[in-house]
Parts: structure tokens; C-alpha cells; sequence
């Protein structure tokens, strides 16, 4: 590539200074971000695999044939082996006799719900102190950066089990601990965005003009911050479902073990491996194929709403 | 004698999702043994790409190279890489145009003297150490013994340069290119630069393909020049020739444009106006009708060729109206 | 360098001592009275007063703190509420077995890693750049203890190539030195000792890897990429250098400056991938013991364990830094 990139693109055979750039001109940037992402194959996976994950949570009741974690068909079950698939049951029961597959919708049904809300709180609290280091500096922003690197300091992991000691088991621990561990990297995010503008030439034109900081701030700087924070927010959604897996797989969601988790159903899997694997297999895929949708649908979002980026 | 001669060099670069671009459309020129060659143009004409075929350096995926480039009997185009390898840097070498990306910033400067040496000559590693030192000296390096552990960061655009110059001179090439070897510099020290390079090359014999957009460089330094427009050779002279009476109209743009001591007083200078994307394929007529002030339906019909007019200062130009017949007119 | 080495340690000092703050105030705020947790149901109010003074739980909480600091700086971490074994003792004994697992999964990733990632940029577009950039998703994708899970059950249990648990069979009767059991077997010349535990090693190894290897081989792909565009890389090929050189030299020495940061970077989510790896295999490392401690509000060991990783991690980072002072000329100097 040395070449190429350095000497011919002024030609007219060049792809910036023709066609393309012009056919757009007049879209604003989130059409044309919407264009490219269309135009992304990957994109277009990722989103119908958020799509589905998310219409399964929501109507998980309609869907499963049966209601979730009652052990109804505990007697079914020996210590030996767990009935597989049947007229019943499509994908057999649990270990612990409840529908598998059921199971495994309401476990989207979770996934979702914990997933969402620990990152919507991670980001609002991140970009709380994303915002109040960026746009205010100085001081505050001293500050609230440092306890952000004592924050990172942490692995990720450690912080959950954290706050899931303080708060003990359960479902609202493990969203509070899933939060924790993503405030820093809002926070970071907001912060590195805002601190790009503020020397920019708007930004200084708007302050000529005499408005307040936070007009300027929240009126002007935030929306131009809003793509990266789209981006990541899609990110650490799969990082989020994945997160959760792990929390509960470690027993630290909630405290039932029959619950319809797809990180708890896998640690009991584990222990009839040799007899029904396929009790570990769906739930591990489940997860994996979660957040593969979020991360292919994060990264055609950034490279949408940021050509440049692509590689 | 001939020592490098460029036939009809085209090279044709195709990205997936453009059209293809032609950047060097049938080029010839060639360079005797210790002689120095200008190839002059606007960016964008062709000149670098020129050079990077010569020395097969243009990314083998995305650019097609034909024609011939015979260097000392050996036509380069169809070398094996290995048998390319084996002459670049000892019979060829080249200098880049900017100092400050050109050399690898993780490595002293005695380390990419002598990784050049190293391998091209038998020189062990003591040898190629002094050899390393002797040369930074050459290029007016000062202390160089101590200049040959630092890195690059640790040197100015202009060190940088000559740096880059010594590691070209390095295995005595026969042939140098330097592709606008002072335009990343500042305007004070590209003087200086310049006066290194072509003194050593003069000194050494060495032939030089000197690659610039400035026809003031080419004044000091060259014996011949080719005028590059649109990836073709518009004019070809000596270089007295080209400044006395240039015929090109392109040519004569250029000169207009360039600041002169013996100018009279009060003459402006005359950018040449336009940007070399306003061009005419070149067969469907001359590329530069669009800029020039005294195109007319013949220049736009079809390819036209470059002259052999000139008689024995061999001063040819791809011109229908050059400007010697206008001056007779 | 020295002073960067020495502002780092001050640095680290100080974010050691507010995090003991932290800690302390936090284990002081917990929901459940450690004395009542300890006792369970027995709980008598003399039973009660038996333990706060015995762990000095009826002081005022400030000088509990000056204690508790006095204690960490004499190097004693307290002993375990659960188990009365002293936290550095049990640590001493359980991180080899952690610290072991993640060092041969980052050795494994960077050793696979940067070889792909290399190759897959050099023939980007080509079927193993696909291979590399899809894998590499899914090794992000993808939970360890899932891996983990798969990799167990057809490698150990279905196909028997692999113990599926432990990390030494028990009919060994191997000497134990340093605890990092594979490093023992060496030390005492007892290879089959230091075989077996390195075969029991390799399943939670590949497992675990799979974070770094991920992110090792995306960042050198990208990496090498745009080194392959820089001028330098140009200008080596022009001095003709064999093509080995410059690949090695030009491209790959440049290409890992980027690399050798991320490592520093994955310290933090392999201990992570590690607790959650130990727990599948069944591996007596500081994951069991964590979570141990997590449930039964040991707080001793929590403390310990929060501020032993973060001296670990910081230190892993400081010795990144440093040493990529080394391989970057440019850092170096300034």
C-alpha cells in the first residue's frame, strides 16, 4: 500500500474526489451513517441477531410452552441420565426437570433485563463523571479522573464481586456489579470526547458569543458525543451478557439454582457433562451468539458512523 | 554510454470499487553514466511513480507495470524480486522525500547504515561500524561518531535527510534517485541539502534521476530534464536548451511561475492556473488543453506526439502550437 | 527511567493507601456483622463480645484502622474469619496455581498470537486474514468458562486425551518448592511430576488463552498494517535488504511496540478468565478461595486479596512500561 495512498488518489479515477462523496452530500450524518450500515453485511447479522434475542426476552411468556424454573418433571429425572427431546419437551428437560427449552427463553428474558439496565447505569453514571471532568476540567476533572483509575485499577471481575458482597446474591448485585465495572469506561469515553471539542473552533466561536458553559456543553458538545457513545454502549452490551454469564455461573445471581439464567444452567450442566453435554451447549451458545449479535452490530456502528475507521 | 533507459512505462493502478488510473502513461527517457536527469512536474503527474517502478517498489497487488526499464543491460521489470533485491541499494538507490517518516524510528542510525552495507558488501561488522561513521561525516554530519548510536527523533529534517542520503551513497551506486529530496525541508536548509547530494554525486561519478516539482532545482543541478504532464513526457532538452527556449506550453507556465533575478522589474509571476485534475485524456488530445491559454480544436484531436524537432540539441516537445513557432508567427 | 520507576512506586503507594481507606470503610459498611456471620445460628451475645474482641471488632473504627494499616505495612494480612490460616500463607500457597495457569495462557496466546496476526496482515484479504478476523471475533465472543466447558468435555471426557480436572494427578507424589508445580518437577528433577502437571495444564491454558489471544492477534494485525504503509518500511526495501530482514527488523520489531502495551492490560481480565477457569477444572487457586470468602464475608481475605491484585497489577504494568522504554527508542529519551 505505500504507494498507492501516498501519491495517485488526486486522479480522477480516485474514490474521494467523485461520485460517492457528492451523492451523499445534503444527508446529514446519521442518513448517511444509516446508509453504510445498511450497505454492511455483518451489520445486518448482528442486528437481526439483537432483534431476535430481544423480541424472544420480550415475549418469552407467548413463546415457551411451559412456565420457568417449576421443576415440574423432577421425577423424570435419575441420577444417571436426564430425558432428552420428546413430543413434550423439545429440547428435554433441565437437571432439574424443568423444560429446556423454556429455559432457555426466559434466559434471554434475563440476559436482557440485567444486561440493559447495568449498562444503562454504568453509562449514566459514567457519563456523569465523563461530563463533569470534560466539561467543567480542572479540579474536578483531577479528581473525578483519579478515583476513574483507581476504578480501572480494578479488574473488572474483582469490582463485581465487589459490590455482589456488599449487596449480597442476587440479580440486583449483579447488575450493580456489571455497572461498576463499565462506569470507568464511559467516563473515559465522554471525557476524551469532550476534551477533543473543547478546543475546537465552534466551541471557541460559541464562547465568543457569550454563552454559558453549559449551553455550550450540553446544547452542542453532547450531541457531537453521542456516535462513540452509541457505539460503545452496543459494545459493552455483549461484554455486559457475557459478564452476567459469568457473575451467575460463579453463583452470585440469584440464590435458586433451578432459575432460568444461561450462566447458572451451564454450572449445573457441568455436572452431567458426560450424560446430556447438550444441557451445556445450549445455554454456552446462547450466550455466545447474544453477544456476537451485539458485537457485530457495535462495530458496523462505528465504522458507520466513522468511514474512516474501517479496517 | 546509456546506463539507464526507460521505453514506454506505464503503470496502471485498479482498487477494487474505482475505476482504474492510469499515473504513468508511456514514459520514456534514459540517463548516461554520471549524468544528472531532471523529471519535472506538478504533483500528481506521474514523477513518483515513476521512480518507485524503477526501482520495483510500487505494491505488486494494486499496480500493473509495463513497458521496459533496462538498467546496465538488465531489463528491472521482468527480475525476480530476489535478483531486484540484490541490486537495490547497491547498483540503484534512492532517496525519499521525507526525512522524518523515511527512517525506522526504532533503530540507531548506525544500525540502518550498516544493515545496507552489511548486506551488499562483505564488510564485517567492526568495518561496516567505521565505514558508518565515515560516511555521516561525508554527508556534513557533525561528531558523527557519537551521531551513530542515536536515533531518529534525536536529529532535525535536515540531519535526517543527509542521514537518508548517506545510506543511499552507501555501496557507491551507479545510479541514484532522488525523488523531491529537499521539499519536506525548510526553505533555508533545502539549499544545503541539495548542494551535498549533487556535490557527492558529481564527485563519485554517480548517475542521478533527480525528481522535483521545482524547475529552480533543476537550474543548479541538472544536465537534462524531462517535463512530465499527465503521466507523459511533454518536453525533453538539455537543460540550457528547456530555460532558453522552452515549447511546451506547459513548460512555459512553469517558468512563468518561477521567481527570476534577471526578470525586470515589476514583471508578476504567472501561476500556471487550473489543477492537473482538469486534464483530457491524452487521447482524445493534448491533457493540458483545458489550462492552456492557446488550445484549439487541433489539440483536442486525438493523441499527439512527441516531436523529435530541434535538430541535434535533440529538444522534442508533444505540442501543436509550441511556443518558439508562436514568437516566428 | 529510574525516575519514572520511582514516581510510578510513589504513585502506587499512594493509590495503595486510599484504596486500604476504601476497603476498610467498605468491609466496615457490609450488611452483615462478621461476628454474627462467623457464629451462624449459635449466636450468643457473650459469643458475640468473644469474637469482636478477639478480631478487635469493639474498638473505635478509626484506630481499627491505624491497626489494620500498622498490620499491612509489617506485611500481616490478617487470618481468615473462616479458616484462622493467616491470608499470606494461604495466598503463598493457592496464587502459584493461578499465576502458573495465566502465564502459560498469555505465553500460548502471544506465542500463536503475533505469528497469525503477523501472516494474516501480510495476506490481508487472503483466507487466513478471514480465518484470523472471524476467529478473533469469536475468541471475544465466545465466555471462558463455555470454552473451558467444550474443551472438557470433548478433549478430557469424550476423547480421554486430557485429565478433566486438577493440576496433578494425586498418585504423583511430587515434591513441592515453589508451588508453581511444573517449575517444581524441574527444580527437583522429578520430570514425570513436571509432565503430568503440565498436561493437566494445557486444557484451562487454551481455555483462558483465548482472551489474550484474541485481542494479541487483532492488535498485531492492525499493527503490522500500518507499519506495512509506513515511508521506513519503503525505505528498507529500497536498500534492498533480504526479504527475511525487513519482515523481522522493519515490520515486526516496529509492529509489537503496540502489542507489548495491551499485555500490561489483559493482567486484569485474565485473572478474571482465571478464577472463572479454575473453578471448571477444579483448580485450588485463589478463584475458590475468592468466592469462599466472598460468600461467608470473610473480610480479612477480601481485603487482602483487593490490594494484593492491585499491587500485582500495577506492578505488571510498571514492568510494561519499563520495558517499553526499552524497545522504543523515542520513549526513552523522553
Amino acid at each position: 500500500m505505500t504507494a498507492l495512498d501516498a501519491l495517485p488518489p488526486t486522479g480522477p479515477g480516485s474514490p474521494d474526489a467523485t461520485g460517492e462523496a457528492s451523492g451523499e452530500a445534503g444527508a446529514g450524518p446519521w442518513r448517511s451513517a444509516w446508509r453504510r450500515l445498511r450497505r454492511n453485511p455483518a451489520g445486518i447479522v448482528g442486528a437481526v441477531i439483537v432483534v431476535l434475542f430481544v423480541l424472544v426476552a420480550v415475549f418469552a411468556p407467548l413463546l415457551a410452552p411451559y412456565r420457568p424454573a417449576t421443576a415440574e418433571w423432577f421425577g423424570q429425572v435419575t441420577p444417571t441420565s436426564v430425558p432428552g427431546p420428546s413430543a413434550e419437551h423439545p429440547l428435554g428437560l433441565d437437571s432439574f426437570g424443568s423444560d429446556l427449552l423454556t429455559q432457555l427463553l426466559y434466559g434471554a428474558r434475563s440476559s436482557l433485563v440485567i444486561g440493559v439496565v447495568s449498562t444503562g447505569v454504568g453509562l449514566a453514571a459514567g457519563a456523569l463523571l465523563g461530563i463533569l471532568a470534560g466539561g467543567i476540567g480542572g479540579k474536578v476533572d483531577t479528581v473525578v479522573m483519579r478515583v476513574v483509575d483507581v476504578l480501572l485499577s480494578i479488574p473488572s471481575l474483582l469490582l463485581a464481586v465487589s459490590v455482589a458482597a456488599i449487596l449480597d446474591r442476587g440479580p440486583l448485585a449483579i447488575m450493580l456489579a456489571v455497572a461498576a465495572a463499565q462506569v470507568p469506561i464511559f467516563a473515559r469515553l465522554l471525557r476524551a470526547s469532550l476534551l477533543a471539542q473543547r478546543g475546537q473552533d465552534y466551541v471557541v466561536a460559541l464562547r465568543s458569543l457569550g454563552l454559558r458553559r453549559r449551553r455550550i456543553v450540553v446544547g452542542h458538545m453532547l450531541p457531537n458525543s453521542l456516535g462513540p457513545v452509541l457505539v460503545q454502549a452496543t459494545l459493552t452490551l455483549a461484554t455486559a451478557v457475557i459478564e452476567v454469564a459469568a457473575l451467575s455461573f460463579l453463583g452470585l445471581g440469584d440464590p435458586n439454582p433451578a432459575v432460568a439464567e444461561w450462566g447458572r444452567m451451564l454450572v449445573t450442566a457441568q455436572a452431567r457433562l458426560d450424560q446430556a453435554p447438550m444441557l451445556a451447549l445450549y445455554p454456552g451458545l446462547a450466550i455466545a451468539v447474544t453477544a456476537l449479535g451485539f458485537t457485530l452490530l457495535g462495530e458496523a456502528l462505528r465504522e458507520a458512523l466513522d468511514p474512516r475507521s474501517s479496517r | 554510454m546509456t546506463l539507464l533507459e526507460v521505453e514506454d512505462l506505464r503503470v496502471t493502478f485498479s482498487r477494487k470499487g474505482s475505476p482504474d488510473f492510469t499515473a504513468v502513461d508511456g514514459v520514456s527517457f534514459d540517463v548516461d553514466a554520471g549524468e544528472v536527469v531532471g523529471l519535472v512536474g506538478e504533483s500528481g503527474c506521474g514523477k513518483s511513480v515513476t521512480s518507485l517502478a524503477v526501482m520495483g517498489l510500487l505494491p505488486r497487488r494494486s499496480a500493473r507495470v509495463s513497458g521496459s526499464v533496462r538498467f546496465d543491460g538488465t531489463d528491472l521489470l521482468r527480475a525476480s524480486p530476489a535478483q531486484l533485491a540484490r541490486r537495490r541499494g547497491k547498483d540503484l538507490a534512492m532517496v525519499f522525500q521525507d526525512p522524518m517518516t523515511s527512517l525506522n524510528p526504532v533503530l540507531t542510525l548506525g544500525r540502518q547504515l550498516t544493515e545496507v552495507l552489511r548486506t551488499h558488501t562483505d564488510l564485517d561488522r567492526a568495518a561496516a561500524k567505521k565505514e558508518a561513521v565515515e560516511l555521516l561525516g561525508r554527508v556534513g554530519i557533525p561528531d558523527p561518531r557519537r551521531r551513530v548510536g542515536e536515533y531518529p527523533h534525536q536529529l532535525s529534517g535536515g540531519m535526517r535527510q543527509r542521514v537518508l542520503i548517506a545510506i543511499a551513497l552507501a555501496c557507491s551506486p551507479r545510479l541514484i534517485i532522488a525523488d523531491e529530496p529537499t521539499t519536506a525541508l525548510d526553505v533555508t536548509i533545502q539549499a544545503q541539502v541539495l548542494d551535498v547530494l549533487t556535490g557527492l554525486v558529481r564527485e563519485s561519478g554517480t548517475a542521478m534521476v533527480l525528481i522535483t516539482h521545482d524547475l529552480g532545482v533543476v537550474a543548479g543541478t541538472c544536465d537534462r530534464v524531462n517535463v512530465l504532464y499527465a503521466g507523459k513526457v511533454v518536453e525533453r532538452a538539455r537543460r540550457e536548451e528547456l530555460f532558453a527556449r522552452p515549447r511546451h506550453r506547459y513548460t512555459t507556465g512553469l517558468l512563468a511561475a518561477v521567481p527570476r533575478v534577471d526578470a525586470p522589474e515589476g514583471t508578476a509571476l504567472q501561476p500556471v492556473p487550473g489543477s492537473v485534475q482538469d486534464r483530457l485524456p491524452w487521447d482524445v488530445g493534448c491533457a493540458f488543453a483545458p489550462r492552456c491559454a492557446v488550445a484549439d480544436e487541433a489539440c483536442r484531436a486525438g493523441l499527439i506526439g512527441l516531436d523529435a524537432a530541434g535538430g541535434p540539441a535533440a529538444h522534442s516537445a508533444r505540442c501543436v502550437h509550441p511556443a518558439e513557432l508562436e514568437v516566428a508567427r | 527511567m529510574l525516575t519514572l520507576v520511582v514516581r510510578r512506586l510513589g504513585l502506587l503507594v499512594v493509590v495503595l493507601f486510599g484504596l486500604s481507606l476504601l476497603l476498610f470503610a467498605w468491609v466496615r459498611a457490609l450488611p452483615g456483622d462478621p461476628a454474627r456471620a462467623l457464629l451462624g445460628e449459635k449466636a450468643t451475645p457473650a459469643g458475640i463480645a468473644a469474637i469482636n474482641e478477639r478480631y478487635g471488632f469493639d474498638q473505635p473504627v478509626w484506630q481499627q484502622y491505624v491497626t489494620y494499616l500498622g498490620r499491612l505495612l509489617r506485611g500481616d494480612f490478617g487470618a481468615s474469619i473462616n479458616t484462622g490460616q493467616p491470608v499470606v500463607q494461604t495466598f503463598t500457597e493457592r496464587f502459584p496455581a493461578t499465576i502458573e495457569l495465566a502465564l502459560a495462557a498469555l505465553l500460548l496466546a502471544i506465542a500463536v498470537g503475533i505469528p497469525l496476526g503477523y501472516l494474516a496482515a501480510r495476506r490481508r484479504g487472503g483466507w487466513l486474514d478471514h480465518l484470523v478476523v472471524g476467529g478473533s471475533l469469536l475468541g471475544v465472543v465466545v465466555p471462558v468458562f463455555f470454552l473451558a466447558v467444550i474443551l472438557k468435555y470433548v478433549l478430557a471426557i469424550e476423547l480421554g486425551w486430557f485429565p478433566t480436572s486438577g493440576r496433578q494427578d494425586a498418585r504423583i507424589d511430587a515434591t513441592h518448592v515453589t508451588n508453581f508445580y511444573v517449575l517444581d518437577g524441574l527444580l527437583t528433577r522429578e520430570w514425570d511430576a513436571s509432565w503430568d502437571a503440565l498436561v493437566h495444564l494445557v486444557l484451562p491454558a487454551l481455555a483462558l488463552g483465548s482472551i489474550p489471544l484474541a485481542i494479541i492477534v487483532r492488535i498485531t494485525r492492525a499493527s503490522v498494517l500500518d507499519v506495512l504503509g509506513d515511508d521506513h518500511v519503503r525505505t528498507a526495501q529500497a536498500k534492498g535488504l533480504p526479504r527475511a530482514i525487513i519482515s523481522r527488523r522493519h515490520v515486526l520489531r516496529n509492529a509489537l511496540l503496540p502489542v507489548s502495551t495491551t499485555l500490561g492490560l489483559q493482567a486484569g481480565a485474565l485473572l478474571s478468565g482465571a478464577v472463572l477457569t479454575e473453578t471448571v477444572f477444579s483448580i485450588n487457586g485463589i478463584g475458590s478461595y475468592l468466592f469462599d470468602a466472598v460468600t461467608q464475608l470473610d473480610y480479612p481475605v477480601l481485603q487482602g486479596f483487593i490490594l494484593f491484585i492491585a499491587v500485582v497489577y500495577a506492578l505488571v504494568n510498571l514492568v510494561v512500561d519499563v520495558s517499553y522504554g526499552f524497545i522504543d527508542p523515542r520513549v526513552r529519551v523522553s
